[in-house]
């Protein structure tokens, strides 16, 4: 509704997620081939050292724990920006292969990737 | 959580309250808030219980505002505590009694600092003799005014004149309590119940007859958080806050809230016109809002002071409804007289959220 009364601030959605009702199916599906993933503990050494992540809004910690939670939407788009360097395997302290990660993710959460706005379709 | 495990937990986080002899501060901000909660708390101790509180003019503020908006740093504001701390020797107290959480949070966090850093506590001895030619004594114990209310709650509910029941269907009121998250998140062990499951509140609401409700933001902040409301742009973080908390205790239809701190029981009872502005929504029963008190404010209801003389026409969310389950005799024209009988102005009805 449209508030009368301009406060000059409004009110944000929470993001608080209801696991018992978010869509897990792709993460398992992606737990299942990618099990290293399991063990992310988002300390974000991946989001720090990563070459695009300083110029666009790339960020795989964040992605992994949105994944987690079965809120993909906000963030898969991301990693249309990654380069593949690999520079985030080097730096992982769980030795996760970060960019095999990357690539099962977009694999599996990019299936109808002949949509336009899903990029270079991979 | 099992109750039993709740109880052990509780058990392990019995703080010592002192009987008597307190010097006790006020807050800087709920004389404007809640205006009669002091004074009635002065009140119930002294004339109702007959304890001994002592409270002076010099007082100020201890500086928590500024503090936690990284306005002045933590040396300055130990001084004005080192002085607050000064006053209390000057009266010849050591028991501590402070009325603002945020106060109580700072004391806390100063007292630890100075057992942690003596060096710093020598430090700020030095800036206050040079300033203000004062020394002090470290209270022997700090007590939050809620933790005196929750030790003497058993003595007010044998001279309660109303209960937290509702009269008509003689159930007890289903109570949210709210506790100040600088009460005991940063120190759990100087709070009663600790961090996780504060009793103070819970075990005057116990004790009063009503029931308290567990629900999943229960231990949420308000929202106030300083920052995020003294800056106009970000107040939507406090009112997001606020909200995420509504949305989580609406379902188990909360009668009333209890809080333990001025900045909580503020937001929560003015955004819940916000929110009603905002989203058209409400969430007491019909149309109403969740009506907010101070703990000295149900304190005052229970022991049969006039709804009128507690200042409870200051709230934004209508007290009337809760009046009416309790069963206490007010009278609705003398909502908005002030002091002999003078006029003081009636408020605006909003759009919403429906009021008296
Ligand atoms: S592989 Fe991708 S995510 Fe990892 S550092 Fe390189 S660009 Fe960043
Ligand atoms: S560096 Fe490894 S453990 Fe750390 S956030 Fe990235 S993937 Fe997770």
């Amino acid at each position: 509704m449209t508030p009368d009364i301009n406060f000059g601030f409004g009110l944000s959605k929470s993001s608080r997620i209801n696991l018992d009702n978010a869509d897990n199916e792709k993460f398992r599906e992606l737990a299942a081939r990618e099990p290293d993933i399991l063990k992310c503990m988002a300390c974000g050494s991946c989001a720090a050292s990563c070459s695009a992540g300083n110029f666009t809004e790339l960020n795989l910690r964040k992605i992994i724990l949105m994944l987690t939670r079965g809120a993909e939407k906000e963030t898969v788009r991301q990693l249309e920006s990654c380069m593949f360097c690999g520079k985030c395997i080097l730096v992982c302290p769980r030795g996760i292969n970060t960019r095999h990660l990357i690539k099962s993710i977009r694999e599996i959460y990019c299936r109808p990737c002949a949509e336009p706005e899903t990029g270079n379709g991979i | 959580m099992i109750y039993e495990g709740k109880k052990r937990i509780w058990s392990e986080y019995q703080k010592e309250i002192p009987e008597d002899n307190y010097f006790y501060v006020r807050s800087c901000i709920r004389q404007n808030f809640f205006p009669a909660s002091e004074k009635t708390f002065l009140d119930i101790v002294r004339n109702r219980l007959g304890k001994d509180f002592f409270e002076t003019q010099h007082h100020t503020t201890c500086g928590g505002i500024a503090y936690h908006s990284d306005a002045i740093p933590q040396e300055t504001v130990m001084t004005i505590i080192a002085r607050q701390f000064a006053l209390m020797t000057e009266a010849g107290y050591k028991n501590y009694a402070c009325s603002c959480i945020t106060s109580f949070g700072l004391y806390t966090e100063t007292m630890e600092t100075w057992k942690l850093f003596p060096e710093l506590e020598a430090k700020i001895r030095e800036i206050l003799w040079k300033t203000c030619h004062k020394e002090f004594r470290i209270p022997e114990n700090l007590a939050h005014a809620s933790d005196i209310i929750y030790k003497f709650r058993n003595m007010i509910a044998e001279k309660a004149a109303y209960r937290l029941v509702n009269v008509k269907t003689g159930k007890p009121l289903r109570v949210v309590e709210h506790i100040g998250c600088h009460y005991a998140k940063m120190f759990p062990s100087r709070g009663v119940g600790g961090a996780e499951y504060p009793y103070v509140l819970a075990g005057m609401i116990e004790s009063w007859g009503g029931e308290v409700i567990d629900y999943p933001e229960r231990r949420h902040c308000c929202g106030f958080g300083f920052r995020q409301y003294l800056v106009k742009a970000n107040r939507g973080y406090s009112l997001s806050n606020t909200h995420k908390k509504f949305e989580s205790m609406a379902p188990f239809k909360p009668d009333m809230i209890i809080t333990n701190c001025p900045g909580c029981p503020y937001f929560m009872d003015r955004w819940q016109y916000v929110i009603s502005e905002l989203e058209g929504k409400t969430y007491g029963e019909n149309g109403y809002g969740i009506p907010v008190f101070t703990y000295e404010e149900v304190a005052g209801l229970v022991l049969g002071y006039d709804p009128w003389d507690l200042g409870l026409q200051m709230h934004q969310v209508a007290v009337e409804p809760l009046l009416d389950k309790m069963g206490i005799k007010y009278d609705p024209a003398k909502k908005y007289l002030g002091e002999n009988g003078k006029y003081i102005g009636k408020p605006q009805m909003p759009r919403f959220i429906k009021c008296c």
